[in-house]
């Protein structure tokens, strides 16, 4: 069953998110990765202000393909959150709650989760055309010069993803499988 | 001798950019509806239904399957009778590959020096492979590789003494350090033999080759099924969120190698395994 929810991620909301559960998400969100993570940690450090305001923020690692004539974005699939992972418990510290992606994430950054009451949300890599659709807003906000990997404000409607790590550490990454593989040694298979 | 003016290789690798971003192969879409079938899992099928969809989206408006348009892996097969005129055959393909990834609002995602960064804004320059054949035509193949992927693959220098075990323990060591990070269900190519560069080359055609095909030698052939099943036993499943279906293929590439090597490298491609040909 699909939860609906709806951004800005507060402490309340988050916590009301298990592992595994498929949810429909409608809210602002802001896009960044490599190139961009490292700037605005870099700026942090330096004593600047981001150039969205973190609290309850969601970040999406993604870096489109350019929109074609007509279109709100291109395709848009989450790109491997692991490379995030050094920068993400300085985000999640100034109040950026939520994350987009797939793949792995490090004990620390797993951490900094259960501390700061995070949530990694896992969009379906590969299926950037269909993610596409649920993003119905999009605009540029800062670093321009680093092309795909400039910092976006979306606005995404029922946007599928699943959650990957919940606020208390619980990870369908470790859980789905050893379910799946169970499920197998019953059957004798 | 049949000349070629290279501007014709600047027109079709155009064209193959575009294509092969936009289109997957039949052979990897028949795979991931039959892993489809198979799945008992709620969101596992959910996983695969939607990965279904996507393809469709992309195949009906003409738009990349996946945000990460890649690297342009361009193989050129030339007949040794043929004579290109017209230009630097290096720079033509990459010309090619800067109109297919402009025209097509593809991604560019390559930086200029592997260190120091800086992206060349154009996805230039091709990783380029040129062999030659008999006769006096072209092959021109581009498959553009993702680096979720890419950057999930291992190669490994065996004693002749690791044999066929340490083979197949590398390969599942490998998918498992993958885990969910390069967008499973996979395609695993594997390549044995030659030396140290030419193995990674064979695992990079192993994933190039279609699904519904086999290694021309039986005992590879066994060895692609054995390990494809062994590979999916893993339970890693679409996504790594649990499930039959890790993998959709996994091809071997072998070559002669030295009396005292047994080199195997492994590329791990993701479900949109994309690449397309034509010949000139």
């Amino acid at each position: 069953m699909e939860k609906r929810i709806t951004l800005p991620l507060t402490e309340e909301l988050a916590k009301t998110l298990n592992a595994g559960d498929s949810v429909l998400l409608t809210g602002t969100i802001y896009t960044s990765r490599d190139a961009g993570h490292k700037r605005m940690c870099e700026a942090l450090a330096r004593g600047e202000e981001l150039p969205f305001d973190p609290t309850d923020a969601t970040i999406y690692y993604v870096g489109p393909t350019p929109a074609k004539p007509g279109q709100v974005i291109g395709s848009a699939g989450p790109t491997t959150s692991g490379r995030m992972d050094a920068y993400a418990p300085t985000m999640m510290s100034v109040g950026a709650r939520g994350m987009i992606g797939k793949g792995a994430r490090l004990p620390e950054v797993v951490e900094a989760m259960k501390k700061h009451s995070g949530v990694y949300f896992g969009a379906i890599g590969g299926a950037g055309a269909l993610l596409a659709k649920c993003i119905k807003k999009c605009e540029l906000i800062a670093y321009e010069d680093l092309g795909a990997e400039a910092l976006r404000k979306l606005y995404v409607e029922d946007m599928p993803l699943v959650v990957i790590i919940d606020s208390e550490g619980n990870n369908l990454y470790e859980t789905g499988r050893a379910e799946y593989l169970a499920k197998q040694n019953k059957r004798g298979l | 001798m049949r000349e070629i003016e290279v501007s014709r290789i600047t027109d079709v690798v155009e064209r193959l950019c575009i294509e092969a971003n936009n289109h997957l192969p039949g052979d990897v879409k028949c795979a991931i509806e039959r892993c489809r079938a198979c799945e008992d899992g709620e969101i596992a099928k959910g996983v695969l239904d939607n990965i279904i969809e996507n393809y469709n989206i992309a195949d009906r408006e003409n738009v990349p399957i996946c945000q990460d348009t890649g690297m342009a892996c361009v193989f050129l097969e030339i007949g040794q009778d043929v004579h290109f005129v017209g230009g630097d055959l290096r720079l033509a393909v990459d010309e090619g590959v800067r109109r297919g990834y402009d025209k097509g609002y593809l991604r560019k995602s390559v930086v200029g020096d592997p260190v120091r960064r800086g992206n060349t804004g154009d996805n230039t320059p091709a990783m380029l492979y040129t062999e030659i054949v008999p006769g006096d035509q072209v092959k021109i193949t581009v498959g553009p590789k993702g680096f979720g992927s890419e950057n999930m693959s291992a190669i490994r220098m065996f004693k002749p003494s690791a044999g066929l075990q340490g083979i197949k323990d590398f390969i599942l060591e490998t998918v498992e350090n993958a885990g969910p990070n390069p967008c499973p269900p996979m395609v695993i190519g594997v390549g044995i033999g030659g030396t140290f560069d030419k193995a990674a080359l064979l695992a990079k055609k192993a994933i190039m080759r279609p699904l519904d095909t086999h290694h021309p030698d039986p005992f590879y052939a066994e060895l692609e099924d054995e390990m494809l099943e062994k590979v999916n036993a893993l339970g890693i499943g679409p996504q790594g969120f649990g499930g039959k279906t890790t993998a959709i293929g996994l091809n071997i590439e072998t070559l002669p190698t030295h009396i005292a090597g047994m080199p195997c490298a492994i590329n791990i491609n993701c479900h949109v395994t994309r690449h397309k040909t034509e010949v000139l």
